[in-house]
């Protein structure tokens, strides 16, 4: 086994976690190779290290606050509980869902260009300009009797 | 007989709140401590601690013993820690635009151990205490994820596989995850690791 393949062997091989045919195959090579003997007798001590911080005691008040909280929780219910419990959200959602269906149930507007009637295809293009020919200024501006007299020459 | 986690967990599922008592008390400190050495705050460990059994009540309805309990329990754990330590510094780089100086506030913790009771030896109480700072700031400077393996490998003790589930990689990259954060305490504590080691080897 090479150095580099022993690296990942290292820590599992340390805290005895190691398989016996893969602890021995470790063995042979630490037995060769003195760089990976000191590296496993280091890591071993950073582990007797790592065993001299000390442990933290949670606050007397941890498990009150865990209860505290839990009990805050909203208790779930299900989408009819719900209902039940509040009449009005019932009318509620009984009103959407007829006011839904009566909707639903009418005959769709008719679409205007789709007819068939020469009258409204020609006067069409003028009603959906009404907005710009209601409010063209130029319109305004004539005098309303030369429009009149005009009127009446051509009639 | 003690009841296993999973069948606690069933309980409370089942709607038994003693069940949801006794795993507080088997799970509180392991998961404080945990806590603790990944955001290095006492107050927000257990804050956060608070966190993840509420969470854990939460989902007790939907429990499903598909896997090891202390799996799922860190593994929440885990996830609320490493979010709150990517908030944290976030946080804390907009306060050092305001306060460069900063004290640590952690280093008073762990100075709680009662002083007089060790007067005999007053010097060697300091000489521990200096060395455990410097294992406690060696910990603290590996990068999360691989503080995280190392918590939960040392002091937890979980098995591999568990804890490779709980950190969502491979066991071959948590192997790999495990061998880099060792290899870097080795490294920072070189002073200690060569005493250590020489003690070991006449032991």
């Amino acid at each position: 086994m090479s150095c580099t393949r022993m690296e990942n062997r290292i820590v599992p091989y340390v805290d005895g976690r190691m398989k016996e045919n893969e602890r021995a195959q470790v063995e042979k090579h630490l037995a060769a190779c003195p760089a990976c003997r000191l590296r496993v007798n280091e890591f071993r001590a950073v582990t007797g290290l790592l065993d001299e911080l000390p442990q933290i005691e949670p606050s007397a008040a941890f498990d009150a606050r865990v209860r505290a909280r839990v009990a805050a929780e909203p208790v779930k219910q299900s989408w009819w509980a719900w209902l039940a419990v509040s009449p009005r959200v019932a009318l509620a959602a009984s009103m959407l869902i007829a006011a839904t269906a009566w909707i639903a149930s009418r005959p769709a507007i008719m679409n205007l260009a789709d007819t068939d009637d020469p009258q409204i295809q020609q006067d069409l293009p003028v009603l959906e300009n009404y907005d710009v020919i209601s409010s063209f200024e130029p319109l305004t501006d004539l005098p309303s009797q030369v429009q009149t007299e005009d009127t009446d020459q051509s009639m | 007989m003690a009841r296993s986690d999973v069948q606690l967990m069933l309980d409370v599922k089942a709607g038994d709140e003693q069940s949801f008592a006794l795993l507080l008390q088997r799970y509180r400190t392991p998961l404080v401590n945990f806590l603790y050495r990944m955001v290095r705050n006492r107050e927000q460990a257990e804050d956060l601690a608070q966190e993840v059994f509420l969470r854990v009540y939460r989902a007790r309805k939907d429990y499903v013993p598909s896997a090891k309990f202390t799996t799922w329990l860190f593994r929440i754990a885990t996830n609320l820690a490493l979010n709150s330590v990517r908030d944290n510094r976030y946080q804390r780089m907009e306060i050092s635009l305001d306060a460069p100086v900063t004290t640590d506030a952690e280093d008073g913790d762990e100075r709680a151990v009662d002083v007089a009771e060790k007067h005999a030896n007053i010097e060697q109480h300091l000489v521990e205490e200096v060395r455990r700072k410097m294992i406690r700031h060696a910990v603290d400077k590996l990068p999360e994820k691989q503080r995280a393996a190392v918590l939960l490998h040392k002091y937890q003790e979980l098995d591999y596989n568990e804890i490779a589930k709980i950190l969502e990689c491979s066991d071959s990259a948590l192997k790999s995850l495990l061998f880099r954060a060792y290899e870097t305490l080795r490294v920072e504590l070189a002073p200690l690791v060569a005493e250590q080691s020489k003690q070991q080897g006449q032991g």
